[in-house]
């Protein structure tokens, strides 16, 4: 449901749309008056608009949508002027998207709206400040040869105020409807600066419908929308790649798991973990989606342990040690080659170092280790404390945030353990589940490295 | 830790530029270095004579040129496009009027020295930052250009005003079309002696790739060539911004597909660190297996297809308590290789997006003949290049080769004949280039 602020604000953005609307077209006439058959242009407008809009993609982690829709909007107010660019606007309320909620229909309807009808007075009042210094021609309509470049200030100006207008009204929205917001607000504010310079390139696509509109008439708008759905095209394959791609690391992860009986979904939960880590400080959306496979990876070098080693029961000889102690360096050297790696790929050599120097493989201290490594090493030690392995049950959830705790300034950056406490307050963890009983194919991990509150033992020669 | 000792980093024996430098590209470089000569001439006699020559639109659209070149594009398949520039090219070789300042007369000869004066320096910041130059791509498309310039110059409207604007709209639209065309078969030409593919197959391949590129540059083209009309230079400004945004689409669908595949081929190396495997087999495996696919005309589809399943042919062995000693499947019986195999396909499985893989990797262990089903081309040519680097590994002993070969030749029940043939002929090739 959307709360009740929420909808005071939708109810205010659209009786203030409604009533500048009515305003502005009583002051003055609502069509300019050289354009021929401006309804029919009207109407194609406001399809374009539609069409626009069904090709919005998401980006930055589906958390945001690119919509090429401004650039209907845009024509419209140099081609008709700000009251048919607000009736472009409006018809986001018949979006074709389906699953939209009415709230959501009437908030687009009236922000697009609001939106073109502030950008086409922006056009008309910067037009007349700069009237001086421009031929006097008629200021709507299709723009001639010679109204450029004259006319990109003003168009620059309208389309400026378009995308500040939008963008404030869904800011406002996010923030009222915080609890149930159709996006998360850190992944809007942090992809802010892409959403912004989006915008302003299909504003652009505006005056290049309205100039090929002297042209080739409706035409122009057909022709423009090629490119757009070649974009979208782009964007939704990338988006299926991006979810092929995650299913397919996932299967890989799991089955360099499936080995190890104890240990199986460590890698997706410790991901989970580092995630939640990342998100409560604030991390960018592109690292948030680094970290989540730094955390599925972090232990992929423990296939280089043998066997033998991970089931030894009694103390580990000096070598058995070192082997354990290589499988960061191990999983580096099957992951390095990935590119877009690189952040995640210090995460996983450095994820058992310490705070005070005394972890492996380099020791490093304090915020020498990278930030990566950090967040992933408070995960990888409460995922291995709150699972059951062959010497002890389960911790539950307080005893290992008490590890954790105890930990904190010594083994685990302490700021990032406030964290991950107050993100376990808000978010279920999925604590694992153990499938019957280790069957004769799995490997029965006897001294788990991860395990704080049972150091490995090593003979002392 | 050294470079050398890591799998997949096997030193490779690069060839010097000129000497990698075969038949199709040779005659490229050669075209495109005469059409740059003549081109340059061409101008700077046709400029002097004329004196009233359009400056400001050259310089404008030769910027943008370069601007597009600076931008290239990484496309799958390490193909490399330059969109913004290609819009550029067949703009400039289409245009006719802008704002009024007509443009009828324009020289296929100029396009040719501006879209070559632009492409050289867009490459520079490319060859500053040690990057390749990318000569040949360039070549590719200042032919394109300049075959649409030099048709498109004897049928281009006269002064006067324009009837209507139908028939240039027609005529704009097929040379983009032609112009896209001649891009796409001298860019599958050289493909086809790059990766050692059949000229039918690559020009196929090029074609389903290039579509949707293609589709939005032409667009592109076209609304450039008829906006300018109305906003004359200022277009190129205004227009850069959608261009970007779709550029921005491409990059992203295009850096996904490639770490897609980084990431399988480095994944696909924990059969190695386990030690399950012989160091670099993997790798190995796929090269041959994809370089036997080409040979035997296989789309690239189903190379990658193929490459994956050959990157994950021994994943099954994860799901094995121990190693087999020395990893190589072809020396455990049958129903142990069966049962490898079908492990091996469950975890693709389990990825949801690769059941083709899957079932690649499932039929690996079924003899060639005899095996009702049959197992598909793909899964004996994983077969075959699996146990000719079980045999071999990394050695170049030709000796070792051959007598891998000849083995393989006389059991026709395991490994089918045209696979192994095609084996052979990529085997001694790969060779050959070791030495």
């Amino acid at each position: 449901m959307v709360s009740r602020v929420a909808w005071l604000f939708i109810g205010l953005v659209v009786v203030v749309t409604a009533l500048l609307v009515a305003s502005a077209s009583m002051v003055g006439p609502v069509w300019p008056a050289h354009f021929i058959h401006p309804v029919r242009a009207l109407i194609v407008l406001q399809l374009l608009f539609l069409i626009c809009d069904s090709a919005r993609t998401p980006f930055a982690g589906r958390q945001a949508e690119w919509s090429p829709s401004s650039s209907a909007t845009l024509a419209a107010v140099v081609l008709l002027g700000p009251v048919p660019a607000a009736m472009v606007g409006a018809v986001s309320v018949i979006s074709m998207r389906g699953q939209l909620r009415l709230a959501e229909r009437l908030f687009n309807g009236s922000m697009h709206g609001l939106s073109g009808l502030a950008a086409g007075e922006a056009y008309l009042a910067v037009h007349k400040a700069l009237r001086s210094s421009l031929p006097m021609q008629p200021v709507l309509g299709m723009p001639n040869r010679h109204d450029f470049p004259g006319i990109i200030v003003p168009f620059a100006a309208a389309a400026v105020v378009h995308v500040l207008a939008n963008h404030s009204l869904i800011w406002g929205v996010y923030r009222l409807d915080r609890g149930r917001g159709m996006l998360r607000r850190e992944a809007v504010e942090s992809s802010l600066p892409l959403l912004l310079v989006s915008d302003l390139g299909y504003a652009s696509l505006g005056l290049v419908v309205a100039s090929l509109w002297a042209v080739m008439g409706w035409f122009a708008a057909a022709l423009v929308v090629v490119p757009l759905f070649v974009a979208r095209w782009a964007m939704g394959q990338f988006a299926e790649q991006q979810r092929a791609y995650s299913a397919t690391m996932n299967a890989l992860c799991q089955a360099v798991e499936t080995k190890d009986y104890y240990t199986r979904g460590h890698g997706d939960r410790v991901s989970r973990g580092a995630v939640m880590i990342a998100r409560r400080i604030g991390m960018s959306p592109d690292r948030i989606e680094a970290i989540r496979y730094a955390g599925m990876l972090h232990d992929v070098g423990k296939l280089g342990v043998p066997t033998q080693v991970l089931q030894k029961t009694g103390p580990l000889t000096e070598d058995e040690y070192a082997a354990i102690q290589l499988h960061p360096m191990r999983g580096l050297e099957i992951v390095r080659e990935i590119g877009f790696l690189y952040e995640a790929l210090n995460g996983i050599m450095h994820h058992h170092e310490r705070i005070d120097g005394r972890g492996y493989p380099m020791g490093l201290a304090g915020h020498e280790i990278p930030e990566f490594a950090r967040i992933i090493a408070v995960a990888d030690a409460f995922d291995s404390m709150t699972t059951t392995r062959s010497y002890r049950e389960a911790k539950t959830l307080d005893q290992a945030i008490g590890q954790l705790r105890e930990g904190a300034g010594s083994q685990f950056d302490p700021l990032l353990v406030q964290a991950f406490m107050v993100a376990l307050g808000e978010e279920k963890w999925p604590f694992a589940e153990l499938a019957g009983e280790p069957s004769d194919l799995a490997i029965v991990t006897v001294q788990d490295h991860d395990d704080p509150t049972a150091p490995l033992r090593v003979v002392i020669p | 830790m050294t470079d050398s000792t890591l799998p997949g980093h096997q030193p490779t024996d690069r060839w010097a530029y000129w000497q990698a430098l075969d038949s199709g590209r040779l005659l490229l470089l050669a075209a495109a270095a005469m059409l740059v000569t003549a081109g340059l001439a061409g101008a700077a006699l046709g400029a002097h004579s004329r004196g009233n020559f359009p400056w400001p639109i050259a310089l404008a659209f030769g910027g943008f040129i370069a601007l597009g070149e600076v931008l290239r594009l990484a496309l799958p398949g390490g193909r490399e496009a330059a969109p913004i520039a290609m819009v550029g090219g067949m703009s400039y070789a289409l245009l006719t009027d802008v704002q009024g300042k007509h443009l009828y007369h324009q020289s296929a000869l100029v396009v040719i020295a501006v879209s070559a004066t632009g492409m050289a320096v867009g490459a520079l910041p490319h060859i500053a930052a040690g990057r390749s130059a990318g000569i040949t791509g360039m070549c590719t498309r200042l032919v394109a250009v300049a075959c649409v310039a030099f048709i498109f110059q004897p049928i281009a409207p006269r002064p006067g005003p324009p009837p209507s604007w139908q028939p240039e709209f027609a005529v704009t639209v097929l040379l983009v079309f032609f112009g896209w065309l001649v891009d796409t078969i001298v860019g599958a030409l050289i493909r086809a002696d790059d990766v050692g593919a059949r000229f039918s197959v690559a020009i196929w391949d090029e074609m389903r790739l290039q579509w949707p590129l293609g589709l939005a540059v032409g667009a592109s083209v076209i609304i450039t060539v008829f906006g300018a009309q109305v906003m004359g230079l200022a277009e190129l400004g205004v227009f850069l911004g959608p261009l970007l945004v779709t550029q921005v689409a491409f990059r992203r669908y295009a850096g996904i597909r490639a770490t897609y595949l980084q990431t399988v081929r480095s994944l696909a190396r924990v059969t190695e660190v386990a030690g399950y495997v012989e160091r670099g087999h993997s790798h190995r495996v796929s090269r041959l297996a994809v370089a036997i696919g080409r040979s035997l005309g296989m789309a690239e589809p189903e190379l990658l297809a193929l490459e994956y399943g050959a990157l994950m042919h021994d994943i099954g062995q994860l799901s094995l308590r121990d190693p087999i000693p020395g990893g190589a499947t072809v020396l455990v019986s049958p129903a142990d290789q069966d049962r490898i195999a079908e492990l091996g396909a469950d975890v693709i499985r389990q990825a949801g997006v690769l059941d083709e893989v899957a079932d690649l990797v499932r039929c690996q262990s079924w003899p060639a003949t005899g095996h009702d089903p049959a197992p598909p081309l793909s899964s004996m040519i994983i077969r075959a290049a699996n146990a000719f680097d079980d045999m071999v590994g990394s050695s170049t002993d030709r000796d070792r080769s051959a007598a891998a070969l000849e083995r393989m030749r006389l059991d026709p029940v395991e490994y089918d004949s045209g696979v192994v043939a095609a084996l052979a002929e990529v085997a001694g090739r790969r060779v050959a280039s070791r030495l």
